[in-house]
């Protein structure tokens, strides 16, 4: 029989990851939808749950030294009015879904789900967020876009839970989100876009952009970005079709039932163009 | 079988039940509360909103484990509040109930943005209620009403 838990500590959870194979479950937005029944049934999942929400111990913001630290079962409504989340990460959950989900939506629920259509990761890829992730013997670290390997996968083993996000602290003169979904809220990203730039005295101190639902993982070039660096915006602007043709390699997008690939494909070029356009 | 308590409407439950169920099929059909109604069953239309711990939370795409040691209000419960006869008041002046489907939620949503914002702009009423659909009114109605309520329940949020 399945046999779900509600671990009431860190700890106990670990123990039992590390008994058998579980399903991590947060808040359940992702996952409830994805195994849903018919009504009245319960959702169908293929192995036990481990629910997690309700470790308040994994429940913070904090700051440490250069870093701002996120307890991976913190609510993303939480992190929208918290003082400390940062001003790109900020932009992105204000857009995402509605009060109601962000309630009890998670960041490591969005990496663990590992969509490729997920907002949170475009601005967790640009500020080069980490994640920390334990098992009953190890601690470890991770990028968050090492972490995840395809739609719907990711590196972490069976006994293994995100514990922690941890993103660097960042100051830029300029952050952009920009989401196209069927709807103003409650959409899943046809394709949306995070830009993040310093601009000092005129030369581009630092670029980074990320894009979601083009391809099977989100896109960040960072060789591209680095080619940029150093630049007058005036120069990026006047080569703005050579830094399209270096994205087009990494832009696949594909038909689904949210849009097709010549739309997907087409936006994409252009909010790229539109936040050069603005440095 | 697990053992889940929370405190519904005021009262401490306790249920022995498989905790990944739905919470609002708990709620309709464990607790006999039709308040929240299931309208899309994936959190895209607000109608089986309830509040825990005060703040708006969809019941449809819930599992039940996740309100363990929390406190639930349903319609049900907050309906016998002032600040529900303030809100209902002011829909009633406005207009802004037709077929009626999606008012335990819009009201639900109403009382957890009042909650943390007692003074919302036209703007912040529309971002707060934007998990809650309603086809009939074209929302107009339903924003001047939190207008009116926020005026008439001063002191109240």
């Amino acid at each position: 029989m399945v046999r779900h838990r509600i671990p009431v500590t860190l700890e106990e959870a670990l123990e039992h990851l590390n008994e058998t194979t579980y399903k991590i479950i947060a808040g359940g937005t992702d996952l409830m939808v994805q195994n849903r029944a018919w009504s009245e049934l319960p959702p169908k999942f293929d192995a036990p749950l481990l629910f997690c929400f309700n470790l308040e111990a994994l429940k913070y913001v904090k700051e440490e030294n250069a870093f701002i630290k996120i307890g991976s079962m913190t609510d993303l409504e939480t992190l929208l009015h918290h003082p400390l989340t940062p001003e790109i990460l900020r932009k992105v959950i204000y857009e995402m879904a509605s009060p109601a989900i962000r309630k009890v939506s998670t960041l490591s629920g969005n990496i663990g789900n590992a969509s490729p259509a997920a907002d949170s990761l475009l601005a967790l890829y640009a500020l080069d967020a980490k994640v920390e992730i334990k098992s009953q013997k190890e601690t470890r670290l991770s990028t968050v876009s090492e972490l995840i390997l395809g739609p719907r996968k990711t590196a972490l083993k069976q006994n293994e839970i995100i514990t922690e996000i941890i993103i660097p602290k960042s100051s830029f003169t300029q952050t952009c989100f920009v989401k196209v979904g069927g709807r103003r809220a409650d959409a899943i990203s046809k394709v949306a876009f995070v830009g993040c730039a310093s601009v000092e005295n005129n030369v581009i101190k630092d670029i980074r952009m990320t894009i979601n639902a083009v391809a099977a993982r989100l896109i960040r070039r960072q060789d591209i970005e680095k080619g940029l660096c150093e630049k007058t915006p005036d120069e990026v602007k006047q080569n703005v079709n050579a830094i399209l043709e270096a994205y087009s390699t990494s832009i696949q997008p594909i038909d689904d039932q949210r849009s097709n690939k010549d739309y997907r494909k087409y936006t994409a070029n252009n909010l790229i163009k539109a936040f050069l356009n603005t440095l | 079988m697990t053992k889940i308590t929370f405190t519904f409407n005021g009262k401490p439950i306790e249920l022995h039940t498989d905790p990944s169920r739905r919470f609002l099929d708990v709620i309709r059909n464990d607790l006999k509360h039709t308040g929240p109604k299931e309208g899309c069953g994936e959190g895209e239309c607000g109608a089986c909103a309830v509040l825990i711990n005060g703040h708006i939370v969809n019941s449809c795409i819930l599992p039940l484990a996740n309100v363990h040691h929390q406190e639930v209000m349903t319609i049900e419960g907050f309906s016998k509040t002032k600040r529900y006869a303030v809100i209902e008041e002011a829909f009633i002046k406005e207009g802004a109930v037709q077929c009626g489907i999606c008012i335990p939620g819009m009201i639900i949503a109403v009382e957890s943005l009042l909650n943390r914002n007692p003074n919302p702009s036209d703007e912040e009423i529309r971002v707060g209620l934007s998990g809650n659909l309603c086809r009939c009114t074209g929302y107009n109605m339903i924003v001047k009403a939190v207008l009116r309520a926020k005026e008439m329940g001063k002191g109240l949020w």
